[in-house]
């Protein structure tokens, strides 16, 4: 236990590289690098033949075209086998005709579970529970989630968060809460008091000098 | 392996990217485009077409041995 303690201490943030790996997948031996230049979404989910990963599966395939219009890859992990795996993706599609098209990583030795801060010994101490990892081109981890296990992922927010995300850095701006394309998006404030004089003159719809949006 | 089945023959993957390198040497980016298959699973099948002598890499560019080039005919 006090090894485990010591291995997930450290836990990836937002704005560093996300950790390299190597590892097999039911698409054969994957690493990070694999997948420079485009984003990915590394995910989590407890167990395979489970229910709400199951649900989430099915889930993450429904929004699968919408992300690859977006030049989003996804990329599972637990820790079972790639037997399980692939087992399981098998009964998926019999059962409910959903095919998964992205690869799922066997994490059995737990190395890029650990490696991404996946096991939460409070959760569960063999389990992972329900991460993404929003990482983009460049391989930098740009947005974290953590979801415990009872709970399924929201496919929106993800697909919110792949299009802020994206908007942020074509048009150097930040989004508001509960932002959707299309919306209006908030001007980075200024940062000197001659900067903050002219704002207020420059057209953005504007509460204050602070709190400026423009449509882009 | 995802592009080698276990009797050492190339899967349905492992022979399209044979064939997109049948035209002379490529980069990976290019085989993806030919091949019709993701980035990723090209980089990642390119390593297993070199490990198992069907492909080399010269300049990040790969072309087909004479193993890999017998496979296309």
């Amino acid at each position: 236990m006090e090894e485990l303690r010591e291995e997930v201490a450290h836990m990836p943030r937002i704005g560093e590289p996300a950790p390299a790996f190597e590892a097999v997948t039911t698409h054969g031996v994957l690493k990070l690098e694999d997948f420079k230049g485009s984003w990915l979404i590394l995910f989590s989910h407890p167990a395979d033949f489970t229910p709400v990963c199951t649900t989430e599966f099915i889930a993450f395939t429904e929004i699968f075209p919408e992300l690859q219009k977006r030049g989003v890859e996804l990329l599972g992990l637990s820790v079972d086998s790639t037997s399980s795996h692939i087992a399981w993706v098998r009964n998926v599609e019999e059962k409910t005709k959903v095919k998964i098209p992205f690869p799922i990583i066997a994490d059995l030795n737990k190395e890029v579970s650990l490696a991404y801060g996946m096991i939460h010994p409070g959760q569960s101490k063999t389990e992972t529970v329900r991460c993404v990892f929003v990482i983009d081109p460049n391989q930098i981890i740009r947005t974290i989630l953590y979801y415990p296990l009872t709970t399924g992922r929201n496919m929106d927010e993800i697909l919110r968060i792949v299009d802020a995300l994206q908007t942020t850095d074509k048009h150097a701006v930040a989004t508001p809460a509960n932002w959707r394309p299309g919306d209006m998006v908030v001007v980075p404030p200024p940062n000197t008091q001659e900067m903050a004089e002219e704002r207020v003159k420059q057209g953005y719809e504007c509460v204050d000098w602070y709190l400026c949006k423009k449509k882009l | 392996m995802a592009c080698i089945s276990p009797d050492g023959k190339p899967t349905e993957s492992g022979t399209k990217m044979l064939r997109a390198l049948k035209p002379g040497p490529s980069s990976a980016e290019e085989i993806a485009k030919n091949a019709g298959l993701p980035l990723f699973r090209v980089r990642s099948g390119l390593r297993e077409l070199a490990q198992a002598g069907l492909a080399i890499e010269k300049d990040n560019k790969y072309e087909l041995s004479g193993g890999g080039a017998k496979l296309t005919d």
